[in-house]
């Protein structure tokens, strides 16, 4: 069981993820109200929230440490802020600004951070053979810096699923993958896609321990992802862990999700971790309620300033895209 | 009186129409990919044809492209005539064995006895900030393999015929469609991806172009998206006393040799548009087409107006340095008429 600091550090890290989402999903549609224009507004392109799946994040990043590698998806705000990137510079690289970590290069779903030794990719999957280099780099240093790869559960029917578990396991590397399932590969339920249940069962094929979380709870993550990045720090190899999440909002913002029934997305709202969370830190005593308050009230200042830097930011010369194709 | 009317389609409602009647006309027709039955395709491409066909013809697949696109090559060479949507073509990486090495080769390697009509369709181009993972065109790059047609239209009517002509044909066919060109309603309005189809089907023979809008001055020779920009561009230009002619490629694969030939030789001039990457694509194919067929007829060197050489920038300032417009195509053709 986390103790109260780091319980309380872990509501904080949640509430501020929560509202920089909801603040980019304002921003998302400025200028693009009343007929929706994917090009149009404040931050143009697709726009993937990460709304419900905070506690995963979370959970996980608060075992870690800044030089520890996390890779991340086409989702990646809730976990680049809890490995620690700098939210201005994250807001920044959102709105396509020069002070971005990217200089606007690489937009949301590209973000890459040296200082978190954060990456992701826009590519379903693809996040997971890097990890596996990041943590043989680790080796070949003789650090016991570990990587963790997160991925949805649509990733784990694709190749680089399968082979990044299989190498990290032969090689034994200091891996933690972590399978955010939201139940939904945008339209595609899980059920039509995936021939098993549970993908912590397919630990089992590569020879590595699998962990199912089978609901959103920061606290049963934190306990999960705990023994995973101590065995990899320790030189116990890879591990899988599948958390059962929820995905608040669309697949990409604009998504008008017919797929799903008014009912889950009410039950959803109504289940939302991390209101639950906080009642229980407050029934817990862990928490007051001013406290809770008092950290949505200091979130909103964080993410309004992250947000007005990125605002006040400059574009980068238009001619700064012939740049940076070479070292 | 008889008040004529024409039926006006978007090019994605001329494509799932053309799939349509195809899977209408032929039970081997079926359809597969990731979110292309309850969502109709991200890009609108496969809309309705699960309500009409069912859940056995109209395939929701895992995200699983090396497997789905494979499969696509095997229900192929036993018979069946699949269309495999790959969502966008930047996704290409994580199955090109199956297109290149499979689906593209079979048919020689076979010595001509194992035929794989298979239709990939995949969605292409920029210009809307979704960065360097999915705005690319890469037409040039799948040209440049052989066993595989490539068909990139840019209108409703062609979009249309050509798939159509692509499910029929015998060989492999990637089908690129431009999000631009697609009439969606949440893309930038584009009056161009709205027009005249036919209801009845229809063929376009793949290979041969299309000259869209006449001229005596210079050729624009362009594709997809960059001949509605291009059309825009020569508009402008009329008004100034220059009159340009638009060709429109609408297959790389084959490539009209002759008709970007016959062109120049009428206009002495050329200008290339091209979307795709600046090097070892389309553009530098064209112009090597005109030196060897049309060299004489020259009035002036070639002029390529491309996407530079770099990935695709996120930032908006950025991404539309690096894209052709109409603006840049106008000045392009002035500079060519020593203007």
């Amino acid at each position: 069981m986390p103790d109260n600091k780091t319980l309380r550090d872990m509501h904080y890290q949640l509430v501020r993820i929560r509202l920089f989402e909801e603040t980019i999903q304002k921003v998302y549609f400025e200028g693009k109200t009343p007929a929706f224009d994917i090009a149009a507004g404040t931050v143009p392109g697709e726009m993937h929230l990460a709304a419900g799946q905070e506690p995963v994040a979370v959970g996980v990043a608060a075992h870690l440490r800044p030089s520890d590698a996390v890779t991340a998806t086409h989702r990646p705000h809730h976990i680049a802020l809890a490995h620690g990137m700098d939210m201005k510079r994250l807001a920044a690289e959102i709105f396509g600004k020069e002070t971005g970590l990217g200089h606007g290069k690489g937009g949301h779903m590209h973000l890459f951070d040296p200082a978190t030794n954060f990456g992701c990719s826009g590519i379903i999957a693809e996040g997971m053979p890097t990890a596996v280099g990041h943590a043989l780099a680790f080796r070949k240093q003789g650090k016991d810096d570990i990587a963790v790869s997160f991925f949805g559960e649509g990733a784990a029917n694709q190749g680089a699923f399968h082979e990044s578990l299989n190498l990290a396991a032969v090689w034994q590397l200091g891996v933690v993958f972590v399978c955010e399932d939201n139940a939904w590969a945008i339209s595609v339920p899980k059920d039509k896609a995936t021939a098993i249940a549970n993908n912590s069962d397919r630990a089992a094929a590569y020879g590595i321990p699998g962990v199912l979380v089978p609901d959103n709870d920061p606290v049963a993550i934190y306990e999960a992802a705990g023994e995973a990045v101590s065995r990899a720090r320790r030189g116990g190899g890879p591990s899988l862990i599948e958390v059962k999440t929820d995905r608040l909002f669309g697949h990409f913002e604009g998504d008008a999700q017919a797929y799903r029934t008014p009912e889950e997305l009410a039950l959803l709202q109504e289940r939302d971790a991390i209101r639950a969370f906080e009642r229980r830190l407050i029934e817990s005593a862990d928490l007051t309620a001013k406290d809770a308050q008092d950290a949505w009230d200091r979130a909103r200042t964080e993410v309004d300033d992250a947000i007005d830097f990125a605002r006040s930011s400059p574009y980068p010369e238009p001619s700064a895209a012939l740049q940076h194709v070479f070292a | 009186m008889v008040i004529e009317t024409k039926r006006l389609l978007t090019t994605s409602k001329a494509i799932s129409e053309g799939i349509a009647q195809e899977m209408e006309r032929d039970p081997n027709v079926f359809v597969m990919g990731e979110d292309i039955g309850t969502y109709g395709g991200i890009f609108g491409a496969t809309e309705g044809l699960l309500a009409k066909f069912g859940p056995e013809r109209v395939m929701d697949t895992p995200i699983s492209e090396t497997a789905f696109i494979g499969a696509a090559v095997g229900a192929a060479i036993s018979g069946m005539r699949p269309i495999a949507e790959l969502m966008f073509v930047d996704f290409f990486g994580v199955c090109m064995d199956q297109i290149y090495n499979h689906m593209a080769k079979i048919h020689y390697e076979s010595g001509g006895n194992v035929k794989v009509p298979v239709v990939v369709t995949t969605a292409i181009g920029g210009g809307y900030g979704d960065g360097a993972q999915h705005s690319q065109t890469l037409y040039g790059t799948f040209a440049h393999l052989p066993g595989m047609k490539i068909v990139v239209p840019s209108t409703p009517y062609d979009a249309k015929g050509l798939m159509i002509s692509a499910i029929r044909d015998d060989n492999p066919v990637v089908y690129m469609f431009h999000k631009g060109i697609m009439g969606l309603g949440w893309m930038t309005p584009n009056p161009r991806a709205t027009g005249h189809v036919p209801e009845e089907p229809y063929t376009i023979p793949i290979g041969k172009a299309d000259v869209k809008r006449e001229g005596r001055d210079l050729t624009i020779v362009t594709i997809s998206l960059m001949v509605h920009r291009a059309l825009d561009a020569a508009e402008e230009l009329a008004k100034e006393g220059i009159e340009a002619e638009v060709l429109d490629l609408r297959s790389l694969v084959p490539l009209d040799r002759e008709a970007i030939v016959a062109s120049v030789q009428k206009t002495h001039r050329l200008l290339v548009v091209d979307e795709d990457y600046h090097s070892f694509g389309m553009s530098g194919e064209v112009i090597t087409t005109v030196i060897e067929g049309a060299f004489d007829h020259l009035d002036a060197p070639p002029v390529r107006l491309t996407y530079p050489d770099v990935p695709i920038p996120y930032s908006r300032p950025l991404e539309q340095f690096c894209l052709p417009s109409s603006d840049k195509i106008a000045a392009a053709a002035r500079q060519l008429m020593g203007r």
